[in-house]
């Protein structure tokens, strides 16, 4: 077991674990932060998806030691965020999601995607989300939910 | 060791009665009963969420109403509550939605057992949360109208008000503890389609905010004090039993509590329970075990196919059979077509992989699953710790997807739970499977090899069809409720629906079945029969119309039998709603395909072409015939959907040498990303005032015709094998 | 005639340069003063470092291909991943999306620092997957307006040092436990096979010369 500071969603946090431990079940297990959920295990699916810095990171994948200082945001953050707020309102308002297990991915995915390309094309779209999976098959409303988002930030 | 399930109750035989009473903060509950009980047994006041109540009317003015089936991803925790609310006329602004826990006042109007499948939660409980709605609307009327000493029926009641002569007017909430002296109506009557305020709406989902901010909580998501995770490690072969566990590594693992062997399926598992998943997996990955494989079968997919082409070969169980089974002897070979289809065993993958949490207190229990089957699933978990269900307080939970893969009919997520429980009482155990577990151990949509023999008449349609099937029942032996019903004559019924119900009026038509017995473990999959046989049947009638020169969505509605209304109404619109078809960009090409589940018919024209050696679906149109409309936009969304879920059909396979699964993951087991889906699909009803039917499967069975049948179009090649390779 | 010298003199000055630095390394690696310079055995030299590149750890980063691939059967990288404008991939899906700077053994992902995949004027494969022949890889790889801009002492420094290059011999463990494939020969190896090269004048084989 290995003490670690962590920041996460702007707040200084302090665990204590087996330093393999993926980042996703630190948050899950021991910050209580599921939101970010389990998919796959093996990085295929996005279903963890937080952000490092400015990055889209699959948490699944990271050991909680690789992960140092950087800021970890979770979807739990979103709520506060400019972008993230107008990806949860759209989403809302073009009635995206099912079951919903993989959205908090999908919407960090997105949110990372409208930060770095406020307005993404079709293909953009495709590209940056076409790592992750929904079983439901909410990915026609996902496009059309991208856009409104955008529409909403410009 | 396998937990019978309870047997559906005669329930019809038994008398269920609404009955009113005050919550204890307040507020009106109606709730069911199952037998009048003496009014000194009443009690006063109800705990705040006892468990038979449906509707819950809080003096704050928020609604709660309770859902019989689980949300997993359907709409049903919104669709459902619409209807309650709009026959009470609430402020649809006020309304919780939350699941039922299991109980026997929650069993299925129809089916006699909490459950949820088929499709049916809204047909099944239309009449039932309608009528729900009206009787409680009716009390606050007569609370009200008691009040104000005017008539019930000078009164009238929008938005969780109700209004008086004169300028009179009460909230339900302030009528509400006033409701429950009111004696409760045997029959009150329903609203004309013409009334509906929320029904027939495209109403938004209620658990979209929580979906979307990361606060849902789903069976994975549960913390609850003193919480210890279980994982499995799983045998090689199928069935399985342990010899020796070696845990000397595994218990080393910091935070491990135990390890020992569980049945699980037709086998065994090894359990690890730790305080963590990863300490679990860790130590579970240092297991070393000898399992005793002795005599078990050992399935090979390639000697699986031999095996199943040589029985297609003979005559089964006959499912369905008209007119002469010879008549395709005396067609001319030129004028016949012999076709055989390969289909690969399928897994669900839901991406919520399968859980189940329960904790084991000596006199009692609690359970929280995502469950399709509450009811059985408690009395399940109740026979393994030695309880009466009702000692068994057993909460559903958001299910993160199901298609089939959340109702077991062994109830094996719960059971495993409870029985690491029972070892390790007093501490809430919850088991997950792995996505490794998922794929690799999983229940799947069983193999199948179809022989299709088509004897085409002068007039282009088809004169004689002889259609053998060969695939596991997941029915026979299985312990499902249901098995006496659906298995006649040792013929298994639901696997030849599909096609042995066809609404095609095929004259000298035969549908047999052999059901073999393979060691592999099987289950219903999203759309169960149709998936299977519509894809046979959709892409033989494409072929026969192609040769007959005839535009597929007219070929169909010729060949459609009076019976097939619903269907022949989709098509109509589909034609109205696709003539985009008929001029396409270069490169593209188009395919059709209708079916029809439980009551309803649905059809669908896919666009697609080929980039780069892939497949690309450009657009989707669907039509649907599904009597009422209850949430056209809940509908749309499970018709974008299932088709985006279907495809996983053309896309991947499990597939099994020396007896074990190959894939393990979704590296090996791939579904559609957002590029393999159709980039639009746009979803279109037929307007009607029938009672509703099935949506939730009826889309599946739509899309691997119509893209293989539009491959056809543009490359000649007809695919009956898949998954699809080399398009 | 002042001038010719000069530039034949500007023209030689690189090259001296490259030699001077080459020996110097040389001497510092106890080499042999007296470098090999025939052709033939610059190309056998050549065709140790080209065994190197179109290994798995090497080639399945250097695609003609929107896409890299992955493990030793180089199938196409799960996940839809794709190489982006700069070959980082795209928002949402980077590369370092999955990978970080270092290998992350406990959860089956490789590492190094700024994990990205190399441009395409560095491919050495064709868009059917491919690999390019000797003759191809050895121009491609010795074409400064392809190659990043590196002359002989900068390839030598980049096989030397650069950390996705080392990580080829310390590729990590996959979630089997097993350890990735290693390229057929050692770092060193690989090193000094490149100083022989360049210092033979890094040269090329001719297509149907016999080296494949």
């Amino acid at each position: 077991m290995t003490d670690l500071a962590l920041n996460i969603n702007g707040e200084r946090r302090m665990v204590s674990v087996d330093e393999t431990t993926p980042l996703l079940w630190v948050l899950r297990e021991e910050l209580k932060l599921t939101g970010t959920k389990y998919g796959c295990g093996i990085g295929a699916c996005g279903a963890c998806t937080v952000h490092v810095g400015d990055i889209a990171v699959r948490s699944c994948l990271l050991p909680v030691a690789l992960v140092g200082d950087r800021p970890v945001s979770t979807i739990e953050a979103m709520r506060s965020d400019r972008v993230g707020k107008a990806v949860q309102a759209a989403w809302i308002e073009n009635d995206v999601v099912q079951c919903g297990y993989c959205q908090s991915g999908l919407i960090m995915g997105a949110v990372a995607l409208l930060k770095a390309n406020p307005k993404p094309s079709d293909s953009d779209i495709e590209q940056s989300l076409g790592g992750n999976i929904c079983r439901c098959g909410t990915y026609v409303r996902i496009r059309a939910a991208v856009k409104d988002a955008a529409d909403r930030l410009a | 060791m396998r937990a019978t399930l309870a047997r559906p109750n005669s329930h019809r035989s038994r008398r269920v009665f609404l009955r009113a009473s005050a919550a204890l903060g307040g507020g009106l509950l109606m709730s069911l009963y199952l037998a009048p009980p003496a009014i000194a047994e009443l009690p006063s006041h109800q705990p705040e969420s006892p468990p038979d109540a449906f509707v819950h009317i809080k003096p704050d003015g928020s609604i709660a109403i309770a859902v019989i089936y689980l949300e997993m991803g359907q709409g049903v925790l919104t669709s459902l509550p619409m209807i309650l609310a709009d026959e009470m006329d609430a402020d649809w602004s006020q309304v919780i939605s939350q699941h039922a826990p299991a109980g026997d006042v929650y069993r299925s109007p129809v089916f006699g057992i909490q459950m949820t499948g088929g499709s049916l939660s809204i047909a099944n409980s239309f009449q039932q949360y309608r009528e729900l709605g009206a009787k409680t609307r009716a009390m606050l009327i007569a609370a009200a109208a008691k009040r104000w000493r005017v008539a019930p029926s000078e009164c009238r009641t929008e938005n969780s008000v109700v209004y008086g002569p004169g300028n009179r007017s009460a909230r339900y909430a302030e009528l509400a503890d006033a409701a429950v002296g009111m004696p409760v109506p045997e029959k009150v009557p329903l609203k004309t389609p013409a009334e509906f305020r929320l029904i027939g709406k495209p109403v938004r989902r209620l658990d979209s905010r929580a979906k979307c901010d990361g606060s849902q909580k789903f069976g994975l998501d549960l913390d609850l004090p003193g919480m210890l995770i279980a994982l499995m490690a799983r045998p090689p072969i199928y069935g399985a039993r342990v010899k020796e566990i070696d845990s000397k590594e595994a218990r080393s693992v910091s935070g491990v509590r135990d390890v020992f062997a569980i049945p699980l399926l037709k086998g065994e598992v090894v359990v690890v329970v730790a305080d963590r998943f990863w300490t679990a997996k860790q130590a579970r990955d240092r297991l070393r075990i000898d399992w005793d494989v002795a005599g078990l079968e050992r399935p090979d997919s390639v000697e699986l196919r031999a095996r199943f082409k040589k029985l297609a070969r003979t005559t089964g169980l006959i499912a369905a059979s008209r007119g002469d089974p010879n008549a395709i002897d005396s067609i001319p070979a030129v004028n016949r077509i012999v076709a055989e289809y390969e289909l690969p065993y399928l897994a669900h993958t839901p991406m919520e992989p399968l859980n189940a949490t329960v904790r084991y207190d000596g006199d009692s229990a609690e359970a929280w699953v995502g469950s399709q089957f509450p009811g059985p699933e408690q009395a399940a978990i109740a026979q393994v710790l030695g309880l009466k269900p009702e000692q068994v307080k057993f909460n559903v939970e958001f299910a993160g997807g199901g298609f089939g893969r959340r109702g077991p009919f062994d109830a094996q997520a719960p059971v495993a739970a409870a029985l690491v429980a029972k070892r390790l009482r007093g501490a809430p155990i919850k088991f997950v499977w792995t996505r490794e577990d998922d794929v690799q151990g999983g229940q799947y949509r069983p193999m199948f090899e179809h022989r299709v023999e088509i004897g085409i008449g002068a007039d282009g349609m088809p004169a004689a069809w002889k259609h053998v099937m060969v695939g596991q029942s997941f029915i026979i032996g299985s312990g499902n409720p249901f098995e006496s019903v659906l298995v006649k004559d040792g013929l298994d019924t639901l696997i030849a629906e599909g096609a042995a119900d066809t609404r095609y009026a095929i004259p000298n038509f035969q549908v047999s079945v052999h059901q073999p017995t393979v060691n592999v473990a099987v289950l219903a999959w999203r759309s169960v029969g149709p998936a299977i046989n519509h894809f046979v049947l959709e892409t033989l009638i494409d072929e026969l119309a192609t040769r007959a020169n005839v535009d597929p969505i007219v070929y169909r509605l010729k060949l459609l039998s009076q019976e097939g209304a619903k269907l022949r109404a989709a098509l109509i619109l589909l034609d109205e709603k696709s003539q985009w078809r008929k001029a396409l960009a270069p490169g593209h090409a188009f395919g059709v395909a209708c079916s029809e589940y439980h009551n309803t018919g649905s059809a669908c024209v896919a666009e697609v072409s080929i980039k780069d050696h892939r497949l690309r679906i450009h657009r989707v149109t669907a039509s649907l015939h599904c009597g009422l409309a209850v949430n056209p936009l809940s509908i749309e969304a499970q018709y974008q959907g299932g088709v985006t879920f279907g495809l996983i059909q053309l896309m991947a396979a499990i597939t099994l040498k020396d007896g074990s699964v190959e894939q393990q993951n979704f590296d090996g087991y791939t579904p559609p990303y957002i590029a393999d889906a159709p980039a639009t699909t746009d979803v279109h009803i037929v307007p009607s005032t029938d009672p509703p039917t099935a949506i939730g499967e009826n889309p599946v069975p739509l899309i691997a015709p119509a893209v293989v049948n539009a491959l056809a179009r543009l490359t000649g090649k007809r695919h009956r094998v898949l998954p699809l390779v080399n398009i | 005639m002042g001038k010719a010298l000069v530039r034949r003199a500007a023209v030689g000055f690189p090259v001296s340069l490259c030699v001077i630095a080459g020996l110097t390394i040389a001497v510092f690696r106890g080499f042999a003063a007296d470098a090999p310079t025939n052709r033939s055995d610059g190309l056998a030299a050549w065709q140790s470092v080209y065994s190197v590149m179109v290994s798995p750890r090497c080639i399945n980063c250097h695609t003609a291909t929107n896409y890299p691939q992955q493990h030793d059967d180089r199938h196409r990288h799960f996940a839809n991943v794709v190489r982006g404008i700069d070959g980082h991939g795209v928002p949402g899906l980077n590369c370092a999306t999955c990978h970080q700077s270092a290998n992350a053994d406990s959860t089956g992902v490789p590492g190094a620092y700024d994990w990205h995949l190399a441009p395409l004027s560095m491919r050495w494969q064709d868009n059917e997957e491919h690999i390019l022949s000797s003759a191809a890889v050895c121009s491609a790889v010795s074409d400064r307006t392809r190659n990043g801009g590196l002359d002989g002492t900068g390839l030598l420094k980049h096989h030397e040092q650069e950390p996705l290059v080392l990580w080829a011999w310390a590729p990590g463990h996959g979630l089997d436990g097993k350890r990735r494939s290693v390229p057929p020969i050692t770092h060193a190896q690989f090193v000094a096979a490149t100083l022989h090269w360049v210092e033979a004048g890094m040269p090329c084989p001719k297509e149907g010369e016999g080296y494949r």
